[in-house]
């Protein structure tokens, strides 16, 4: 293990249960968004309860430079200066919205509480929930605010999240995004985040650890770890690659917006954002062609520069290639392996990577 | 008609000081007791449950005897009371006490012992979370939602300590002002052939038992209804 850095996240722990074994060995940044990643039964949601102290797990943890256990200490959960969203919202039945939100606040030193609620109420849309008596009347996606808030007011050193969007149904999933999207860029807060859905981490996360079988297999920068055609993220169907950018025009008659980032530019339908505004756009493997020639006379308004890295079979008739757009961005392409041999593609080769759609996300 | 002795207003006292003093007990005794029936896992909780309900089958005379022996000169617990000068337990309002709050232990403890049940882990991982300790995790979070269980449990217990007779018979005899509760001062009368005296007794029994079984019908409705 590197040095310990005050920044970053060190786990070491296992803990093992009923046919389980949970062999978590990871560091991630203690900064942005983590995404715990990985199949049900992976361990995912296990991990987070041993960082949480939810469960007691064997070896050390330190967070920012503070030990949470080691060999010969344990730290209980009410003295983790942590913040735990869980599946469902289990807000306290016993009491109205403003005591829910309260409960935590009220807890901590006065000097420590550096969210206050009228902030928590504005970020969250809070303002016509407050005042209800009765949290059962409150829907899913309202129920989940509040818990996010109820989180945040302990001011904790880091936000840990269970799959807080998969008890929710699509529309309230929508409700929430932009919230979390809003404190991912507002809140200097670190986050660990448990989700099963590839799309999720790809909009939220910055740092992704994968897991498989109770065991991490993956830790890394998120556009970085998206990339790997050694991971089992390459080959989801809905695989892609991320890449930042920034609004830099917008064309009002075709009703276009065009983002850049170093080594390119997309169009993509108009953004009403103002010019600078960072944007994170998706770009699946599925929507990628390849040209080895710059195409003459095609629809499609995006045409990349790029230079494959990798190709790897991905069953018995596709693969995938990796390319590299410019300096720091990746691009993954799924074609047939037939293409493939047609255009006789291999790494190194210069070729032009056609873009069908591109998923933004402010 | 309905006027009462001055005897019988004795009983009708002392009946509700020792319903009232067991309640009491008992809801101190139970909580724990409940808490780590509804939590353990230890493989002799089964034979502790099974302890705990007894009372419902054995006959309270049953009961009353051993307890009788226990606590008599010969007794393990008599021996005790005598050796750290607290005198004789039976016979006394004391004695009372100790035999009723067993008697009724299983009416306290499983309406509490279910409600922690239904609490379930989450809201106490989440009052955790929260920064609450497990002292502060029980006042504000396991105890305001265990409220009906413990609602039910002190209603069962006060009712069922009023309408005991067996154990009080075997352990507290039928001393006026002591141990002469009403079910022993009705049962008095009736031997004494005194009809009108045990009638207005019984039919006070009939109406008190009737007005708290409909309160608690009444309020655990309502309070199972807030709750959810």
């Amino acid at each position: 293990m590197s040095k310990k850095n005050p920044d970053e996240i060190h786990a070491h722990l296992t803990l093992q249960r009923d046919g389980f074994v949970l062999n978590a060995v990871f560091s991630a940044p203690a900064v942005g968004v983590t995404a715990l990643f990985g199949p049900s039964g992976s361990g995912k949601t296990t991990l987070l309860r041993c960082i949480a102290g939810l469960e007691r797990a064997e070896g050390s943890l330190t967070m920012n430079g503070e030990i949470w256990q080691d060999q010969t200490s344990w730290l209980p959960v009410h003295k983790r200066p942590l913040g735990y969203v869980f599946q469902e919202a289990s807000l306290f039945s016993h009491l109205p919205v403003r005591a829910n939100l309260e409960y935590g606040y009220k807890r901590i030193a006065p000097a420590e509480r550096k969210v206050q609620l009228e902030q928590v109420v504005e970020w969250l849309g809070l303002g016509r929930l407050i005042d209800r008596n009765n949290s059962a009347e409150l829907s899913g996606g309202e129920r989940q605010r509040v818990a996010i808030g109820r989180a945040l007011l302990t001011s904790p050193r880091i936000l840990l999240m269970d799959e807080p969007l998969s008890a929710l149904d699509t529309s309230s999933k929508q409700e929430i995004l932009p919230y979390l999207e809003r404190l991912h860029r507002e809140l200097e807060m670190p986050v660990l985040y448990v989700s099963h859905a590839l799309e999720e981490v790809a909009r939220l996360a910055d740092h992704l650890v994968l897991l498989e079988h109770g065991r991490v297999i993956a830790s890394g920068a998120l556009h970085e770890t998206l990339a790997r055609l050694d991971l089992p993220t390459a080959h989801f169907d809905d695989a892609g690659a991320v890449i930042e950018a920034e609004v830099a025009q917008q064309d009002e008659n075709y009703h276009l917006t065009r983002v850049d980032f170093a080594g390119g530019h997309l169009w993509v339908s108009r953004l009403n954002q103002p010019f600078g505004t960072r944007i994170r756009a998706r770009v699946l493997a599925r929507d990628v062609s390849i040209a080895t020639q710059p195409p003459q006379g095609s629809s499609i308004n995006n045409i990349l520069n790029a230079r494959i890295e990798e190709i790897r079979d991905e069953g018995p008739d596709k693969v995938i290639v990796r390319m590299r757009v410019g300096e720091s961005h990746t691009l993954l392409s799924r074609i047939t392996r037939r293409s493939r041999d047609h255009l006789g593609l291999i790494a190194g080769m210069y070729v032009c990577a056609q873009v069908k759609s591109v998923a933004l996300m402010i | 008609m309905f006027e009462l002795a001055p005897d019988d207003l004795q009983s009708v006292w002392l009946t509700l000081k020792l319903a009232s003093v067991t309640t009491m007990l008992l809801l101190l005794i139970a909580t724990p007791l409940a808490w780590w029936l509804a939590n353990s896992r230890r493989w002799y909780k089964g034979a502790v449950a099974a302890v705990v309900a007894l009372p419902l089958v054995i006959p309270p005379t049953v009961l009353g005897f051993y307890l009788l022996l226990l606590m008599g000169p010969h007794g393990v617990v008599g021996e005790l009371t005598t050796a750290l000068n607290l005198g004789r337990l039976p016979f006394t309002f004391a004695g009372l006490v100790i035999g009723s709050v067993l008697f009724s232990m299983p009416f306290a403890v499983q309406p509490i012992q279910n409600a922690f049940e239904a609490i379930g882990r989450r809201p106490l991982e989440v009052a955790a979370t929260l920064r609450a300790g497990a002292w502060d995790r029980f006042f504000s979070v396991v105890l305001p939602l265990a409220r009906p269980g413990f609602i039910t449990a002190g209603i069962l217990a006060f009712a069922h300590t009023v309408g005991e007779f067996g154990v009080v018979l075997m352990l507290g005899g039928n001393i006026p002002g002591e141990t002469r509760v009403l079910s022993v001062a009705i049962y008095s009368h009736v031997e004494a052939m005194e009809y009108a005296s045990a009638h207005v007794l019984a039919g006070g029994m009939v109406l008190f038992s009737f007005i708290v079984l409909l309160a608690l019908y009444l309020t655990g409705g309502k309070l199972a209804k807030v709750v959810r």
